[in-house]
């Protein structure tokens, strides 16, 4: 079976100004919300917090366990349905205490006041102090760095440092509008989430290489073509295999969205928008950017004659 | 069949025996014994299987400060024994000892006394306000580090001894950067029972109570120098009402828990309550001798980190070096007190920094549902192979079974640790371990359509996707081993199975995969490629 005919010539380079209208507006709506949002929605991880997570036998509704947790002034609190069924709830508070007999303490006591003892199973209790939120965020934001420095300098070596370039302004565009997405539908930044967003940067790598790699090929074999005929004739080589591709690790990311329960779900939400992404960049992006590149030098080059 | 092609399917035969060997173990106990011995199962993380991950802050500073307590104990005894004339002798900043003295004279001996018995603290005079002469002393830099830096060492050293008495398997205790110490506990049944009986304090002290003493205006803080407010935290044996009732007694440590030679928990027959007995050493028993001899008639409190557990009057002397602390415990109260008495105490207070508790069932939820959810992927991406690539499809199946397989037999044989993020790492992987065939099969399907006989189209293709494939995998290896440089535990097994993964799926898309076409392909003259 195929889905792109061999001989397919979609002229993606010529589209390129479409893409950039669409990738500009992807960021500034991504932007618009993480300004209007005051920055990022950090999750206890970095932001610091206590996260209680509560299986009760029946099921209740969040304004109640609002409403018996109310007493302990807990400062600001945020009470939310996990899963699917009504009975299993993640209790959120901004502080944190480290005390030994923490908040997660008081809250159960909480409901098992209110609900009695056997109603209530507190299933997971994360509390993370303050100080260790700044320290695993500044530890998040140098793994994203280092693993962009990393990349920068392999594609500067096996490929040419303009090839880096696109790359890692695709992966920069990538990282940007997945953030974007986060802050668009209110999810909040874990841990987790820094491994997705390391996951699809190596993703979306993955996807501009070969593209690259392609017209490394292509280079030596239509050497009396234009550069962005060549480009866009690799586009075009290696598109069956890139949607092939996408198509089967969207298939196990949706599977992991849908099935992999709770805790991964915002995982595979980075993952989902993060290979959908990846796989626009790899084609509108990070090629069209060495033509970019290639158009510069050649008018700085007639601008300036020497 | 050529003999390279013999070797080569030799060798993915090995693997897979090698796999299958390492993995069994995980699968079922049902083996012998040197097989367990041999490879264990793939350990599980703490999200998967329940437990408990901790990390605790040492209150260095507490502990500098007790260092300076002790020496000014020390002075105290020093100066007296010398007849020296001081006023005062107080602690300031943390880490400074002052003596104040009425005149030069005093403050001469003082200061010759001081830099004889402790050449290593650093010497200051200043005056102070009606004359006095202020000799400050402070720890010397080095000293205060190493005192905090012991603080630590000795806090995880006694932590270590409470988590052996307390019975959890493979527990984890590690000291991290600076005062902070790390400890797992897998599978802990009771995670606030763990947190009290690790994180107490359990600093034994008794003191003598001062009897003459106004409570109301101890309650309003005014209290005589040298004194101490506490509280006695009493239950009320038949409503469980809990009342604390003000106390003041001398700031003077009269005794420590550091002289207990043992504690254990007795059933006390008049209340049929539970008390802890404890048992002084030599030097603690006689010190509890002399101390009773001189003050029969008063009281004098037990104290548990600042707090009031009982203060009997004492009747009579006692020389035996047993006594018992009561405080209306339940029974679980009194052997966890008697276990971290026994284990000794905390040099100074503990923070928790960060508590990621999970429940068991949840572990058990989260595993089920990552297999499924790996399961079901994996059967999609099996049935688009097998649609898009037919024949060769089924080829890229077989090698995608084996990658998983491989993986998990990696996982098992280097004892690494799956988590949740680990199984998501899988996931993917299996997702991007179908890219190399992907790549490889496009490119044969290009030099078929060039019009290349099949055989020479597999060999051809297979060259030319190699190096597409190394650069592309080689680019996320080295995000998976930042990831993995960063990584604190659940992120750290995202990047081992993704790092796994990689190299896994290197080797069955690239090599196990042509080695599965060259089986079917040497024997027979094939005219036509399915794919």
């Amino acid at each position: 079976m195929q889905i792109i005919k061999p001989d397919t010539k979609i002229d993606f380079v010529g589209k390129r100004k479409i893409a950039v209208i669409i990738s500009a507006v992807l960021i500034l709506v991504g932007l618009a919300s993480l300004i209007v949002k005051g920055g990022p929605n950090y999750g206890i991880d970095f932001a610091g917090g206590t996260l209680v997570q509560v299986l009760f036998e029946e099921g209740t509704d969040a304004a109640s366990i609002k409403d018996s947790l109310s007493d302990l002034e807990l400062g600001s609190m945020s009470v939310q349905l996990f899963g699917d069924n009504d009975n299993e709830f993640l209790i959120r508070v901004e502080n944190s205490s480290g005390e030994l007999k923490g908040l997660s303490n008081d809250i159960r006591d909480a409901l098992s006041a209110q609900y009695g003892p056997e109603q209530v199973d507190i299933r997971r209790v994360e509390m993370v102090g303050p100080q260790v939120g700044k320290d695993l965020r500044s530890k998040g934001i140098k793994a994203i760095f280092y693993a962009m420095l990393g990349i920068l300098v392999y594609i500067s070596w096996r490929f040419e440092f303009r090839f880096a370039i696109g790359a890692i302004i695709a992966l920069i565009h990538d990282v940007t509008i997945t953030l974007g997405a986060f802050s668009l539908f209110g999810k909040e930044l874990d841990l987790p989430i820094i491994a997705a967003f390391l996951a699809i940067i190596g993703y979306s790598l993955n996807d501009t290489i070969i593209v690259y790699d392609r017209i490394r090929e292509n280079v030596a074999k239509y050497n009396k073509e234009s550069f962005s005929f060549i480009v866009n004739r690799s586009i075009n080589d290696t598109l069956s295999r890139t949607l092939l591709t996408s198509g089967t690790t969207l298939l196990v990311v949706l599977s992991l969205f849908i099935f992999g329960g709770g805790v991964i779900h915002n995982f595979a939400f980075a993952m989902l928008v993060g290979v959908l992404i990846g796989t626009y960049s790899s084609i509108f992006v990070a090629s069209p950017i060495l033509i970019f590149w290639e158009q510069r030098k050649a008018s700085k080059l007639v601008a300036q004659p020497e | 069949m050529s003999k390279s092609i013999k070797i080569r399917g030799g060798l993915v035969l090995l693997c897979l025996i090698l796999a299958l060997f390492s993995l069994a173990p995980t699968f079922t106990q049902n083996l012998p014994d040197w097989w367990l011995n041999s490879v264990d199962p793939i350990h599980r993380g703490l999200d998967l299987q329940g437990g408990m991950h901790l990390v605790l802050a040492v209150d260095v500073d507490k502990a500098v400060e007790s260092r300076v307590d002790t020496l000014i104990d020390q002075t105290e005894a020093m100066l007296r024994e010398k007849d020296t004339v001081y006023k005062r002798i107080e602690r300031r900043q943390g880490d400074r000892l002052v003596v104040i003295v009425y005149d030069e004279e005093a403050g001469a001996q003082v200061d010759s006394l001081m830099a004889e018995t402790y050449p290593s603290l650093e010497q200051a005079t200043l005056p102070a306000v009606g004359g006095f002469i202020e000799k400050h002393f402070r720890l010397s830099d080095v000293e205060i580090e190493n005192t905090r830096d012991y603080a630590v060492r000795q806090a995880l050293e006694t932590m270590r001894n409470r988590v052996d008495e307390f019975g959890v398997s493979e527990p984890t205790l590690q000291r991290q950067s600076g005062n902070r110490i790390l400890i797992q506990l897998p599978g802990v049944e009771d995670p606030d029972r763990a947190i009290s009986l690790i994180g107490k304090t359990a600093r034994l002290e008794f003191k003598m109570v001062v009897e003459d003493a106004n409570l109301q205006d101890a309650v309003a803080g005014k209290l005589e120098p040298g004194t101490r407010l506490l509280y006695e935290h009493n239950v009320n044996r038949s409503t469980g009402a809990v009342t604390e009732n003000p106390i003041v007694v001398y700031d003077k440590t009269a005794l420590t828990g550091d002289l207990l030679a043992d504690a254990n928990v007795r059933i006390d027959t008049r209340f049929n309550e539970p008390y802890v007995a404890i048992d002084f050493n030599a030097v603690g028993a006689k010190r509890f001798d002399q101390i009773t001899a001189a003050n029969v008639g008063k009281r004098m409190a037990i104290v548990l980190d600042d707090t009031v557990y009982s203060a009997p009057v004492i009747r009579e002397r006692i020389a035996g070096g047993s006594a018992q602390i009561s405080g209306s415990f339940t029974s679980q109260e009194a052997t966890d007190l008697a276990i971290v008495l026994r284990a000794g105490s905390l040099p100074a207070p503990v923070s928790i920094m960060e508590n990621r508790t999970v429940g068991p069932s949840l572990g058990h939820d989260s595993i089920s549902k990552g297999v499924k959810s790996v399961i079901i992927g994996g059967f999609l991406v099996i049935i688009a192979m097998v649609i898009y690539y037919q024949l060769s499809g089924v080829v890229a199946v077989i090698a995608l079974v084996l990658n998983l397989l491989f993986i998990s037999a990696l996982l098992a044989l280097l004892g690494a640790t799956l988590t949740l993020p680990g199984i998501a790492g899988i996931v993917l992987t299996v997702g991007m371990a179908v890219d190399a065939n992907v790549l490889i099969f496009e490119r044969i399907r290009e030099e078929l359509r060039l019009g290349k006989a099949p055989k020479l189209a597999l060999d051809v293709g297979y060259s030319k996707a190699f190096l597409t494939i190394i650069d592309a995998n080689l680019t996320t290896l080295l995000a998976a081993l930042v990831l993995f440089q960063f990584g604190t535990g659940p992120v750290k097994g995202f990047a081992v199975t993704l790092s796994i993964g990689i190299i896994a799926s290197l080797f069955t898309a690239i090599f196990v995969s042509r080695v599965v076409f060259n089986l079917f392909m040497d024997s027979r003259a094939v005219k036509r490629l399915s794919i």
